[in-house]
């Protein structure tokens, strides 16, 4: 199995970011908001991964480890609000929720 | 002895207290024993311990008694300690005599009135805080005084209180003499810092002893009291607040406005005399306002038609000749003059009091005449006090201290001794042609309507009293031509230096004296022809253009209000007007809008919707990158 190079596999992380903020953009659905973020997550911890092996260190491995912890909570919390959104606005458009506009 | 000195202010301070507290529950009768009473027995004490200063003067010439101390602060340490030196003396004698007659008259001419106990209550008040002005024997006690009689001054000018023009009075007086406190308060502060103490003795014998004649420091003290002097005083240019000053009852005009808290100026100059000796120049200021006032008062005098404006000039204007004294340094002259012009002074406004009383509350000179059948008695005691002011040769208390201070600026061995000595003669001719139009207008003529009103008991006795004081006050110091008693000066010189006059200046003293005397009969006879004989002639120079113009002129008493109005008053209105919206809060409203504008700004971005936010914060985080990556 031949090691993929370092640049190929951060471009991949890139991309799968920016589709991540692409979609947290132009979603107007908290549930796919909240699934772009996650995607945004997981690039962020693929490019910990993909550092830690082309250095041969363990840590990227232990950062992605904290990613997914975090994710959890995160998914926790944001389908906390997803459910508290539906019962108030009866939507999950998030325009919906802006009457704290200044 | 020396044990009863503080019991002298201590009695009328009770007597307030009393009345304060328990005035309006007292009858009228108690409200009357409580307030004479108490300034009456003062008057007794003061003549009890005059006749132990007589009979074995203390030996450096002074009493002094410490009561308690008043605040100690470091170096800077106040006591109530009193002093009473034979100048103290003098004016003690004035206060607590003159003022107990007064308040007996005022028990009678007041008795109708509501505010009977409050009015004793501020009397008393104000024979307490003048006495301990005039036996402090240190600056801040001697100010305590100086402004207590002036708030008493204020409170019994407004006395009638529901009527707007007096309380206008009332404040006018205690602003105008405000200015001159506040300068005095920086001379006093100037004199500490300079010298490090405010007790008035230990403070005279360092300014003579560091300070050589004419150093500034001395000069700019002494010019701050001048202000002091000049405000409680009213001479020039704070004098336009003694006029209307007559609004209040006229007892109160009496006391107050004749005959003891405006001479507190001159008392003051006199105690500081030293510092005055080290300042040449300010002391000849001294006289030289003195002499423009006296003038200026007298011919305001002349064109009054309100009895007691009359004699309010006339008071502004007497006191012009003791500045004048003090200016030429015949510090005895200065006291000698205040000393019985408290007498007749006080006797011509108590007259004006029974006068006004008997006519319907008249001040009008117009309307009254030909009273002298109706009120004898005040008519001769009237004419006592006139002629005494008029300064009627030999008989009047008036003429002799009116000749030791025109003798006095005669003799002075300054080059303003001559100029001061000739509007010294000019004032005494007005003095009289002012005092006699009065006398003649009041007394002489047609009737208008009745008498409404005769004085009582003891309003009477008061009249004579004074009266009596007005004529043998003045035998206590007379020239070298007319027996040369030297009473008076003697009895001062402890307190004040005595100047003699040298042997060639004396030789000319005959000339002088017959001047003067020359001088204010010449002022009587001017009056009789116009006032009396030919009352037309008198009447057609007024109706003349010329004389309308001038009289207007002088009865507003050359124009000061106006001046000031102009001055002061004026620009301070318009710039309150402009300042409505708080000129200075402009910076700080400013700082405010621009906060509120940015707000609004910043506002704009709150749009409540997340994808903007989130789309914001990547475009925060690139830009934060660019700027990390690239150097």
């Amino acid at each position: 199995m031949t090691a993929v190079p370092i640049g190929h596999a951060l471009l991949v992380a890139g991309v799968l970011f920016s589709l991540g903020l692409t979609g947290l953009i132009v979603r107007r659905n908290l549930l796919f908001m909240l699934l772009s973020i996650e995607v945004m997550l997981n690039a962020a911890g693929l490019a910990f991964v993909v550092a830690g092996s082309a250095w041969g260190q363990p840590d990227g491995q232990v950062m992605f480890v904290f990613i997914l912890t975090t994710a959890a909570a995160e998914v926790a919390v944001g389908l906390a609000l997803l459910l508290l959104m539906n019962r108030r606005f009866d939507t999950l458009d998030t325009a919906a929720a802006s009457s704290m506009r200044g | 002895m020396t044990d009863l000195l503080w019991v002298i202010p201590a009695l009328p301070f009770l007597g307030f207290l009393v009345l304060v507290f328990a005035g309006s529950r007292l009858s009228t009768s108690a409200v009357a024993a409580v307030g004479v009473g108490s300034v009456g027995l003062s008057a007794v004490l003061t003549l009890v311990l005059g006749a132990g200063f007589l009979s074995s003067p203390p030996p450096d010439g002074a009493l002094r008694v410490t009561i308690a101390e008043w605040m100690s602060a470091g170096g800077f340490d106040v006591r109530f300690g009193l002093y009473l030196d034979a100048l103290a003396m003098v004016m003690l004698f004035v206060v607590t005599f003159v003022g107990s007659w007064i308040h007996l008259y005022a028990s009678e001419y007041m008795r109708t009135d509501p505010g009977y106990a409050r009015f004793f209550a501020y009397m008393n008040l104000f024979v307490a805080a003048m006495l301990v002005l005039v036996l402090a024997d240190s600056l801040p006690l001697l100010f305590l005084g100086w402004e207590g009689v002036g708030v008493c001054s204020y409170l019994l000018i407004g006395f009638w209180y529901q009527d707007d023009a007096n309380a206008r009075a009332a404040v006018k007086a205690f602003q105008v003499t405000r200015v001159g406190d506040a300068a005095m308060a920086v001379g006093l502060l100037l004199l500490f810092a300079h010298l490090g103490t405010l007790d008035i003795q230990p403070l005279l014998a360092a300014a003579t002893a560091e300070w050589e004649i004419g150093t500034v420091a001395a000069s700019i003290a002494a010019l701050l009291l001048l202000g002091g002097a000049v405000g409680k005083s009213a001479q020039l240019p704070l004098q336009t607040w003694l006029p209307d000053a007559m609004a209040g009852p006229t007892p109160v005009s009496a006391l107050i406005h004749a005959a003891t808290m405006v001479t507190a100026g001159v008392y003051l100059i006199a105690r500081m005399h030293p510092l005055f000796l080290l300042a040449p120049e300010v002391q000849v200021l001294v006289g030289i306002v003195g002499a423009l006032t006296l003038l200026i008062a007298g011919f305001s005098a002349l064109a009054q038609t309100d009895l007691k404006r009359i004699l309010a000039y006339s008071t502004i204007s007497q006191i012009g000749y003791m500045f004048v004294a003090l200016g030429v340094g015949s510090w005895h002259a200065a006291i000698f003059h205040l000393f019985t012009h408290a007498f007749f002074k006080a006797l011509l406004f108590l007259g004006a009091g029974a006068i006004i009383n008997a006519v319907h509350h008249e001040q009008n000179i117009h309307r009254m005449g030909g009273l002298r059948t109706e009120l004898p008695l005040v008519f001769w005691t009237f004419l006592i006090g006139g002629a005494s002011l008029a300064g009627l040769p030999l008989v009047t208390a008036g003429f002799f201290s009116k000749d030791l201070i025109l003798w006095g600026a005669f003799s002075a061995p300054i080059p303003a001794g001559n100029v001061l000595w000739a509007a010294g003669l000019l004032g005494s001719f007005l003095t009289g042609l002012y005092t006699f139009r009065m006398i003649f207008v009041v007394f002489f003529g047609a009737a208008h309507g009745h008498v409404h009103e005769r004085p009582g008991v003891r309003m009477r006795t008061t009249l004579l009293v004074l009266a009596a004081f007005a004529v043998v006050a003045g035998y206590l110091e007379t020239p070298h031509l007319l027996g040369h008693i030297t009473v008076f000066s003697h009895f001062l010189a402890s307190a004040v230096p005595v100047v003699e006059a040298s042997e060639a200046v004396l030789a000319s003293e005959p000339l002088a004296l017959a001047v003067a005397v020359m001088v204010s009969l010449a002022a009587l006879a001017a009056a009789w022809f116009l006032f009396l004989e030919r009352r037309a002639l008198a009447d057609a120079i007024a109706e003349s253009g010329v004389g309308r113009a001038v009289g207007r002129f002088w009865l507003s008493g050359f124009g000061f209000d106006r001046l000031y109005h102009w001055l002061f008053v004026a620009p301070f209105t318009v710039l309150a007007e402009r300042n409505r919206s708080d000129v200075v809060d402009v910076l700080y409203g400013a700082i405010a809008a621009i906060s509120r504008g940015l707000h609004y700004v910043l506002r704009t971005s709150q749009t409540g919707r997340l994808r903007w936010y989130a789309a914001s914060v990547g475009v925060g985080a690139v830009i934060l990158l660019m700027l990390l990556i690239r150097p």
